[in-house]
């Protein structure tokens, strides 16, 4: 066991884990921070997706403590301050971007960390920077809307 | 469109804890004190169990239990929900599954033994150093030599036929002579593809003991809580209702494999009872590919009869449908009643016959995936009659639209056992003209041409029989479980409104959408109502939600509570205005004595109910609250026309989906919004199904497509946006709402479009191609471009 700190949604963090201890493990785990979901074993399906030091990391990737001293963004963290949703997550309702809502918190941090790198992305480019993120139920339509909606937003 | 109530898009209430990472799955409940359970399972398709040594496990640190089938000797097996008579009028053939391997593993993935321990690393540890002695057999994988004779999955069984079905039986002898005497027979061998569900969230089970009580809870990713406890509670565990509660929290996803009872379910809900700990399992999306159920996997010869003028006089089709190891719930139900008595499909074919030998394999389960069993009766008919339009000359959709059932034919009582209630195919045939428009076919097949790529059109219509379904004809039929719903309306003292309901939401929307309706009715706003679901401790008996049947089943019953509700709540008001009940109108939230301006607040008069001073109490009890139960008087009959276009590299066999349309009658609709999304999953599903998905085995019984890295789902660059439209309306007639359902739908529809359109690329750019099995993965494409 080892001791790891980082800054998780804005508060500084620290907790006891394993060498083993994956960093989707360690949110869920030891911070209770739910909505970061696994949807898989072999890092495909993004369910897990948050930000680490602005990127987008499948938090399923890598172990806790390789995000020692780093800034971390979960799902929770994407509020606005006031805690209404957030442009990206209003997008997601207003456009019935989800349907049962288990891939849902990995598409918004991924539609986040395109619309950072690219604010005005064509349909296609949608498509393609979502290939990691799988989602069973909306057939993706409603989500390239809501990626779309918040980008005009 | 109206902006409130039915017919209005909504947004979804639910979102808000969704988008915010508080929705509250399976996985995110722990209970104090919880342990960990790792089951090994078999990484062997078939073998005898010689003998399991549990004794270094045992030691390991943090192992408080290790269980083994000899643990379960004395509790029941999983049971089947559904028995099947066959042609002979013999019982299916039913063998036991238990909840652990007793003496023989039968499918890669068969749980062996079970550890439950302080962290789910000790679990995993421990079961590592388990010695399970285990003799290989033969792995029986083709349906047809299993059928022939060899090696038996079942040794008591004495044949891996788990029975012979014949429908209609009496139909058989003049479907042959049509056969024989016919004009021409379009004859097509196909394999509908084994498909694993995939639901993103993957199944969780805990079990919690309160021994003061001899209480036990389980917290499971179910789509109808109440048909585990009755299941688990009366067949496996024998423990009474009152002392067991089940708990189906936010689900994510189920597109039936969170239907059936399972193992791990069971396995959670005893470890507890006996350890007097939680205990809890989560499975891994490894562990999911090999004990959630599969679907689909039928290999079907149809044969379709039609005159000189294109006619269809008679269908008769043969399938073998793979039941895998065991019967899981409702596997037998799906390739007959659910698959047999579609074949009518939207036509008026005047003959049908359907054989069905359901096989036992050494493989997964196979039961009800989105769609169960219509997919499959839907897919041969329709490229059955896209190869007799090609073999006759006919334009596909000329063929269907002359053999249409018309509009005045309604109710249509079909040679499979259906009554077809209400449907226009000419409509939604028209309409998907229109949205697809598909007279600028040519213009985009010769742009793509000069790309040096083939366009094609596929079209196909699919009816569906949903809402399953009245319980005498089901119970007639074999279901050993009624098919009712059930909701309490709850009206609480100021006014608002919380519904118990036993169906379940798992992406649905209920919470959102029900309240719409009872909104509507009684003339308040929306966020009056709240949906309750998902516990059996809180909610009323209900079956559940699969089959497309939660509107319309589930939103009948609680229509019917709520009309309860209203006739009670008249007389309140009647008594308050001194009027009579019958003179008393309810309308936009408000009681008025009809030809007067008397009139008193819906609010008021829920709290009369509950503070009842000045009350009829000689004549009505205070209190406003109703329950309902629903059995629907027939199935719904949701029906379309879809149509999707492809490019076709004919260098690679390279497949993409240009586009697709779908026209859905589903009756009245609710929430559009919602209805919508409902059918872009399904005609994702549906495309994923027809190119992509597919769980394959070898011949020792590997499933060789077991992660997402080879089984290959669909993502969001495979697939096109969607054109869709359910403007076509002709509401169902039975049930209170007019509604017929939307569930399933888009995937049912979806797979003969793709593959009708790759054969009408194929062949219209000059490759003599009449088949190619799903999934149309490039190598199968080229295989077939280059012979
Ligand atoms: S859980 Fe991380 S990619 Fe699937
Ligand atoms: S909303 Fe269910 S998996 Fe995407």
């Amino acid at each position: 066991m080892s001791t790891v700190t980082m800054t998780v949604n804005g508060k500084s963090v620290s907790g006891e884990v394993e060498g083993r201890t994956l960093l989707s493990d360690f949110v869920r785990n030891n911070l209770n921070l739910t909505g970061t979901h696994i949807g898989c074993d072999t890092s495909q399906c993004g369910a897990c997706v948050v930000h680490v030091g602005g990127k987008a990391v499948k938090s399923c990737t890598i172990f806790a403590i390789e995000a020692e001293g780093s800034s971390v963004t979960t799902i929770e963290g994407m509020a606005n301050p006031d805690g209404s949703l957030g442009t990206i997550q209003q997008a997601f309702q207003d456009n019935h971007g989800l349907q049962c809502g288990f891939c849902t918190p990995g598409m918004v941090m991924s539609a986040a960390a395109l619309l950072e790198e690219n604010p005005n992305p064509t349909e296609t480019e949608i498509r393609e920077y979502l290939e990691g993120n799988i989602c069973r139920c909306t057939g993706y339509h409603n989500i390239v809307k809501s990626i779309q909606a918040a980008a005009a937003a | 469109m109206s902006d409130k109530g039915i017919g209005a898009s909504s947004k979804r209430r639910e979102d808000v804890r969704f988008l915010s990472g508080n929705g509250k799955y399976t996985d995110d409940i722990n209970v104090r004190g919880q342990k960990y359970v790792h089951f090994l399972r078999s990484d062997v398709a078939h073998g005898k169990i010689n003998g399991i040594d549990t004794g270094e496990a045992a030691s390991m640190p943090g192992v408080a239990g290790i269980f083994t089938g000899a643990d379960f000797a004395e509790v029941g097996g999983l049971p089947c929900g559904w028995q099947v008579t066959d042609r002979f009028g013999e019982a299916m053939k039913e063998p036991a599954h238990p909840v652990l391997a007793q003496g023989k593993v039968r499918h890669v993935g068969d749980p062996i033994a079970a550890v439950v321990a302080d962290s789910l690393e000790q679990a995993r540890d421990a079961a590592e150093a388990i010695d399970v002695d285990m003799e290989e057999l033969p792995a029986v994988m083709d349906m047809k030599s299993a059928v022939a004779g060899g090696t038996l999955v079942h040794d008591e069984l004495e044949t891996n036929l788990c029975y012979d079905w014949g429908f209609v039986e009496e139909n058989k002898d003049a479907v042959d002579e049509a056969i024989k005497n016919a004009h021409h027979v379009t004859t097509l061998e196909l394999v509908n593809n084994r498909l694993v569900p995939n639901a993103m969230e993957p199944r969780v089970a805990i079990g919690d003991y309160d021994a003061s009580n001899d209480e036990s809870t389980l917290y499971t990713t179910s789509q109808n809580p109440h048909v585990i406890r009755l299941l688990m509670g009366a067949f496996v565990l024998q423990i009474p209702e009152h002392k067991l509660r089940v708990v189906a929290p936010d689900v994510g996803g189920g597109f039936g494999s969170k239907i059936f009872h399972y193992a791990e379910e069971a396995f959670c809900t005893l470890a507890a009872r006996k350890l007097k700990v939680p205990v809890k399992w989560t499975a891994s999306r490894s562990e999911a590919f090999i004990s959630d159920a599969h679907g689909r996997d039928h290999v079907t010869k149809i044969e379709l009869a039609l005159d000189e003028k294109g006619m269809f006089q008679a269908v008769r089709t043969d399938t073998y449908a793979n039941m895998g190891a065991y019967l899981s719930t409702f596997s037998t139900s799906v390739p007959t009643w659910l698959h047999g008595t579609l074949m009518a499909g939207n036509y008026k074919t005047p003959l049908i016959y359907v054989n069905v030998k359901a096989v036992f394999t050494n493989t997964v389960p196979v039961d009800a995936y989105r769609g169960a069993g219509r997919p499959e009766a839907t897919f041969q008919l329709e490229r059955v009659i896209d190869k007799a339009a090609r073999e006759l000359g006919m334009d596909p959709i000329e063929i269907r639209r002359k053999n249409f059932i018309q509009k005045e034919e309604f109710p249509y009582a079909t040679p499979v056992a259906l009554e077809y209630d209400t449907g226009d195919y000419v409509a939604t045939m028209d309409k998907l003209q229109e949205i697809a428009d598909l007279d600028g076919f040519e213009a985009r097949a010769s742009e793509s041409r000069q790309k040096g790529l083939l366009r094609g059109l596929g079209i196909n219509c699919y009816i569906e029989a949903c809402g399953i379904a009245p319980s005498n004809l089901v119970g007639m039929l074999g279901a050993r479980a009624g098919l009712y719903e059930s909701a309490t309306v709850r009206v609480n003292a100021t006014g608002s409104i919380t519904v118990m309901t036993g169906c379940h939401s798992h992406g649905q929307s209920h919470e959102t959408t029900f309240p719409q309706v009872i909104a509507d009715m009684i003339g308040i706003s929306e966020d009056q109502v709240h949906i309750q679901h998902g516990d059996t401790s809180n909610t009323p008996m209900g079956m559940g939600t699969y089959g497309s049947r939660s509107i319309a089943v589930g939103g009948a019953a609680m229509v019917r509570a709520t009309e309860k509700i209203i006739a009670k709540a008249k007389k309140i008001a009647a008594h308050l205005m001194e009027a009579s009940a019958e003179d008393i109108e309810l309308k936009d939230g408000s009681f008025s004595v009809v030809g007067t301006d008397k009139s008193v607040g819906w609010g008021d008069v829920c709290l009369t109910a509950y503070v009842p001073h000045n009350y009829p109490l000689d004549q009505l009890e205070p209190g406003l609250e109703e329950t309902a139960f629903y059995d629907p008087a027939n199935f719904t009959y949701p029906a379309g026309a879809y149509a999707c276009e492809v490019e076709v590299d004919p260098e690679t066999g390279k497949v993409d989906i240009c586009s697709f349309a779908a026209t859905d009658d589903f009756g009245n609709v609710i929430n559009p919004m919602v209805v919508d999304g409902q059918v872009h999953g399904g005609i994702a599903q549906g495309v994923g199904q027809a190119l992509r998905e597919h769980a394959v085995y070898n011949e020792d019984g590997q499933l060789v497509s077991g992660t997402f890295m080879d089984y290959s789902m669909p993502r969001a660059d495979d697939l096109p946006s969607f054109v869709v439209d359910h403007s076509c309306q002709t509401p169902c007639t039975h049930n209170p709402l007019g509604v017929k359902g939307c569930g399933e739908a888009g995937a049912i529809g979806s797979p003969p479009a793709v593959v009708n359109a790759v054969l009408d690329a194929l062949n219209k750019g000059g490759y003599n191609v009449s088949h190619i099995d799903m999934p149309l993965s490039p190598s199968r494409v080229w295989s077939a471009i280059n012979g």
